[in-house]
């Protein structure tokens, strides 16, 4: 790898970092206002023009809070958990294609940190990864409730990653490839994945609801019977790290979504606009359709949190393992079946 | 060369730190670190599929759910039973065999030559997927049969049984 390639490759590293900590800033600013909307009411409006430099003063308020480590927690893993939770939110973003590849000159700019052949499966790693920041920052508390938290987040996670991994396989039977940029490739024009597999999709969009820890699966956070979940001892920047990181990974899984199952930066009549305004600003119209179709479910996100009520956590558990598990199996036989007959 | 010493001192340093810490939840952390220790070699190796699993189910799955029953337990020193000394001369005679057969079959190994690939991407999805649905079909649908029957036999222990709650 020459020279001139990592400066790109780390120079992209550092925009796509700097845009996943900027949207989940302004994912917290939308949040709010959302509510608001939804309730009623005006939502935060006094920090700058409408409220908008209020995730600034959020964040100086997080950092200027007084550091609180209980007597009993065990010190080290107590600071251990949020890093995680932090880090494996912001690793994700490392294998998604945000765009076609940009040419200028002679250097060809691709869009995307790292085209490995496992992509799908590197994003299931870091989802996988992501619960020991719960549950490390949940038992190493010492708190009955942060523990109560953290192990419901555990035995979520694993039981929605098992619906979603099956919702990715019926997928693959359609794709052929686990490579992101070629999946991304795959659906040129308006071909878009969620035409092939929309129960797929809407299987793993649930599974990305219960993944995140986003309402009306954010059992480990449920306030009305754990007091705050697993961060109820957690105060300043260290609570401030473990909601930072349930907005990044909104918007990670929102990129994915969007990737595996919208079209990612596709859009119809791509051609058609390539050859009339030339391809590179053909390639930017895609990266910017990519982010408004990732706004679009951040908002979806949002939207139903507002709007439908916590399950309980029977219910959740019965909701992953006796409905989604099996309508996935039946998927995965139904788009076998369907391939079959058609490649014959 | 290197990097493989490297990673192979930090994965017997932290296989080590997992049978000397004195907290089962330590135990498990350090099993984890451990984990993705493997993971790094079957990457220096070039297997990527059989890395990127390794480090969904274990690291991902498998430690999850350790870590979850070691919280459940609750385990800390104060409920730890005292060893009987029967316990633990066993526990050291078991062991010292272990070792001496550990040992003795190290001696046995023929120091071989380093084996080369014929085919260096053989760790990469589509060559491995192709391996094991040609070459290997049978042995693969057997262990698939295995699991499956280990899968009900847990659903089998897990549900009440309905005699016993009538």
């Amino acid at each position: 790898m020459e020279l001139a390639d990592i400066i790109v490759k780390f120079i992209l590293v550092v925009i796509i970092f700097a845009i996943s900590l900027v949207v989940a800033m302004y994912s917290t600013y939308a949040e709010r206002k959302l509510a608001a909307f939804f309730q009623d009411r005006v939502g935060p409006n006094r920090a700058g023009p409408w409220g908008i430099l209020q995730p600034l003063a959020d964040g100086g308020k997080m950092f200027l809070k007084e550091e609180i480590i209980p007597t009993n927690a065990s010190g080290f893993l107590f600071i251990v958990g949020p890093s995680l939770a932090i880090m494996t939110a912001c690793i994700g973003s490392a294998v998604i294609p945000w765009g076609q590849k940009l040419v200028i000159g002679a250097h060809v700019i691709d869009l995307q940190v790292a085209d490995i052949n496992v992509g799908i499966l590197y994003i299931f790693g870091v989802v996988s990864l992501g619960v020991y920041g719960i549950m490390i920052g949940g038992w190493a508390s010492n708190n009955k409730y942060s523990l109560l938290g953290a192990i419901r987040a555990a035995s979520q996670n694993i039981s929605y990653e098992i619906s979603m991994g099956l919702s990715i396989i019926a997928l693959l039977l359609v794709t052929g490839t686990l490579s992101l940029r070629e999946i991304a490739e795959q659906q040129h024009g308006w071909h878009w994945n969620v035409l092939y597999q929309p129960v797929g999709f809407i299987l793993f969009l649930i599974c990305a609801f219960a993944e995140t820890n986003r309402s009306p699966f954010d059992l480990p956070e449920c306030e009305t019977e754990l007091v705050g979940g697993y961060h109820t001892e957690y105060s300043s920047m260290k609570l401030g790290f473990y909601l930072f990181a349930e907005y990044i990974n909104m918007f990670i899984s929102s990129a994915v979504m969007v990737t595996l199952y919208w079209g990612a930066y596709n859009y119809p009549f791509m051609d058609t606009v390539a050859a009339s305004v030339g391809p590179n600003a053909a390639v930017i119209l895609g990266v910017v359709l990519m982010f408004a179709k990732i706004f679009l479910f951040i908002f979806f996100f949002m939207w139903v949190r507002w709007t439908i009520p916590r399950f309980r956590y029977d219910q959740l558990m019965d909701l992953g393992w006796k409905t989604l598990i099996p309508l996935a199996i039946a998927n995965i036989v139904v788009t076998g079946i369907v391939i079959t007959l058609i490649n014959r | 060369m290197n990097t493989f010493y490297f990673i192979a001192f930090l994965s017997v340093f932290f296989s080590i730190l997992v049978i000397s810490a004195k907290n089962p939840v330590h135990s498990i952390l350090y099993l984890i670190l451990t984990f993705f220790t493997f993971t790094i070699h079957y990457i220096l190796l070039n297997a990527q599929f059989l890395a990127i699993v390794n480090f969904i189910v274990y690291m991902g799955a498998i430690l999850v759910l350790f870590l979850y029953t070691l919280m459940l337990m609750n385990l800390n020193k104060d409920s730890e039973q005292p060893k009987s000394s029967l316990v633990k001369i066993a526990a050291v005679i078991g062991g010292g065999c272990f070792l001496i057969t550990i040992i003795a079959a190290v001696k046995a190994l023929a120091p071989s030559d380093y084996v080369v690939l014929k085919d260096t991407n053989l760790g990469l999805v589509k060559n491995l997927g192709k391996t094991l649905f040609n070459e290997y079909l049978l042995p693969f649908e057997v262990s698939s049969v295995l699991l499956l029957s280990a899968m009900v036999g847990a659903v089998l222990l897990a549900t009440k049984d309905p005699k016993a709650t009538a």
